[in-house]
């Protein structure tokens, strides 16, 4: 009797817990298929597609929009690999300093956004003032490098756990086949990564898309999409911001339909093995 | 007095210098316990991947988070000046930004600067808040996950979990904006109700703000807390019950003791970025400015003084490590416990 009047109430905090999850994402939701020109949900005035047609007419998002594909791109480029090397490198690492290189590249996760973004511009401006050239003084540059310092721990932390099941024996014995170190690493360690590595680039892309707090200062005059959404949901807000929050959130259900597919395929994969 | 053009040189060798000493002290500890020498590095990698690495880690450790750190310091004890002047006669170290944000003045030291320092305390405070109620809040989800759900379920948990986090943090501020607004949902539903005769000010009352930092950071309190737990032996607590121990004696005294340092962690992470959060805080802040990033996003972008807001970001930077590891100490773990 104890027991089940327990396992109800667990059930109904879960219930609860998901619902605050959820809820709030609902009701944003909602004011982008009210006619209503405030964002609301009540009163609902009728139905309309409208704000989806001014959503894809507003050039200031498309613009932002083409520039968040386009770090995202770029950042997935930097910091895969180098949180690839940071995976290598924290393993073979001397076990003396290991948890001192460990904390170094963990830090840029407990490092506050903003406080990333404000050094990354302050450190490229001293090095562009010095060196005498603005070439690689823009936005975009700069927050990808913002970004990417704490996108690459993410990176490094998938890595590192898909590293902990490498088999060393496969190494020895393709060395003992006469493999050079690069024909060991190619075509043994990067083909037992894969799995990770697909799943750190989606991280990463997302992670680098929805970044507000670094980016917001290191794309200094330059925009993205997250930091044209905060100008418009500062200064008055139109139900198009309800209409791109739908829109993402479809997206999103997308991208975690496709990382549970990966992450089944890697499962079934390691079955497989063993 | 050192020039700022040697002050920019000693800050690129001094990652360098310290890289050197490091490694210098590991191979003459080695010598000394007359251990066998390690394969070297590119023996054992090979040349074209070890420069890889070498490279790769590099560009990240050196480029993107010691020397901008560095940089973002040392600016801080600089004096604000116009473009040309940079670098010139003028452009000397000072401690000036750190007394302006002290007492609100470059020069004086008369007046405490109240507005700056209340919104520093009270951001510290309300983020403390923040990690606790967090904590409170996914203590029992995390339990069921660790120890009661199936596998099944407990991927089923997961994604749903992490769904929400791609929405990204200025759409979720706004969504308590639909909701807290003075013709929001709730007052809607509240006047409709007939409850208030008139729409309550939750966004002057901060109300919207904490709810929706404390929405925010949830998920990132839920998996370090969920790994903690997940450590702990079944067994550990099924022998606690069989020993007659009441179940919150059980959670008090032999589950979190076990699970300390993914408490510690999850906690850690909360109140470094409830502390650093700016989207929410611009998004839900009322008139009166409570919480700190803004005041500094502003050195930025509103009073253009750039040595200044570097200083106020070092100051919270500062801040936030004091508290982490002053925390961790009580909880007697180092800094490395709570990065895992």
């Amino acid at each position: 009797m104890m027991a089940r009047i327990t396992r109800g109430m667990v059930s109904a905090y879960i219930m609860m817990f998901f619902a605050y999850l959820f809820l709030p994402l609902a009701i944003m939701a909602i004011p982008a298929f009210n006619t209503s020109s405030y964002p609301r949900v009540w009163p609902f005035d009728g139905a309309t597609l409208d704000w989806f047609v001014r959503l894809a007419a507003d050039e200031a998002m498309i613009y932002g929009l083409r520039n968040s594909l386009w770090i995202g791109a770029l950042v997935v480029l930097v910091s895969v690999p180098v949180g690839l090397a940071g995976a290598v490198v924290l393993q073979q690492i001397d076990s003396r300093v290991r948890s001192l290189f460990h904390l170094a590249t963990i830090a840029p996760v407990l490092v506050p956004g903003v406080i990333i973004g404000i050094s990354t511009v302050i450190f490229w401006r001293e090095l562009t003032l010095s060196a005498g050239t603005r070439a690689l003084y823009n936005g975009v540059f700069l927050t990808v490098m913002g970004q990417s310092s704490f996108i690459s721990a993410y990176c490094m932390l998938l890595f590192t756990a898909r590293l902990q099941r490498f088999d060393r024996a496969q190494e020895e014995a393709a060395f003992d086949l006469g493999a050079s170190n690069t024909q060991v690493f190619l075509s043994i360690l990067l083909p037992f990564m894969r799995p990770a590595i697909l799943s750190a680039a989606v991280l990463a892309f997302l992670s680098s898309f929805e970044n507000y707090n670094t980016t917001t200062f290191a794309i200094l005059a330059d925009r993205t999409l997250t930091t044209v959404l905060a100008g418009q949901v500062r200064q008055g807000t139109t139900p198009t911001v309800s209409a791109l929050a739908v829109i993402i959130i479809a997206a999103t259900v997308l991208c975690s339909a496709v990382l549970e597919w990966i992450n089944r395929r890697r499962t079934r994969g390691i079955k497989a093995h063993t | 007095m050192i020039s700022v053009a040697t002050g920019h040189r000693l800050l690129v060798a001094f990652p360098f210098v310290l890289g050197v000493l490091i490694w210098g002290w590991l191979a003459f500890e080695r010598r000394v316990a007359k251990l066998p020498p390690r394969p070297g590095f590119f023996r054992r990698n090979g040349w074209p991947v070890g420069i890889y690495l070498m490279l790769a880690v590099a560009l990240w450790l050196l480029g993107m988070v010691v020397l901008p750190q560095l940089f973002m310091v040392e600016l801080s004890f600089r004096p604000k000046l116009p473009f040309n002047q940079i670098g010139g006669p003028r452009d000397v170290y000072t401690l000036e930004n750190y007394r302006y944000f002290l007492f609100g003045s470059t020069t004086s030291t008369e007046s405490w600067n109240a507005v700056h320092l209340r919104s520093f305390a009270t951001t510290i405070m309300s983020a403390l808040f923040i990690s606790g109620f967090n904590l409170l809040l996914c203590y029992p989800i995390a339990f069921y996950m660790a120890q009661a759900a199936t596998g099944a379920q407990l991927r089923l948990l997961m994604l749903m979990l992490i769904a929400p986090y791609w929405v990204n943090e200025i759409l979720r501020a706004f969504a308590f904006r639909v909701i807290f607004a003075s013709s929001g949902l709730l007052n809607t539903m509240l006047l409709g109700a007939g409850f208030i005769v008139e729409p309550i000010d939750f966004i002057g009352r901060n109300i919207a703000l904490f709810s929706g930092l404390i929405y925010a950071y949830t998920l990132l309190m839920v998996f370090p807390l969920y790994n903690a737990l997940d450590s702990v032996e079944a067994a550990q607590i099924e022998a606690a019950r069989d020993l007659g121990a009441p179940w919150w004696h059980i959670h008090l005294f032999v589950i979190v003791p076990a699970a300390k340092s993914g408490i510690a962690s999850g906690c850690t992470l909360v109140f470094m970025l409830a502390t650093g959060a700016l989207a929410a805080p611009l998004v839900l802040g009322g008139p009166s400015a409570m919480w700190f990033t803004p005041i500094v996003y502003d050195r930025f972008y509103q009073v253009f003084n750039w040595p200044q807001g570097a200083a106020y970001a070092f100051v919270l930077l500062v801040a936030c490590l004091i508290v982490v590891v002053a925390g961790l100490r009580l909880l007697r773990l180092n800094l490395t416990d709570a990065a895992r």
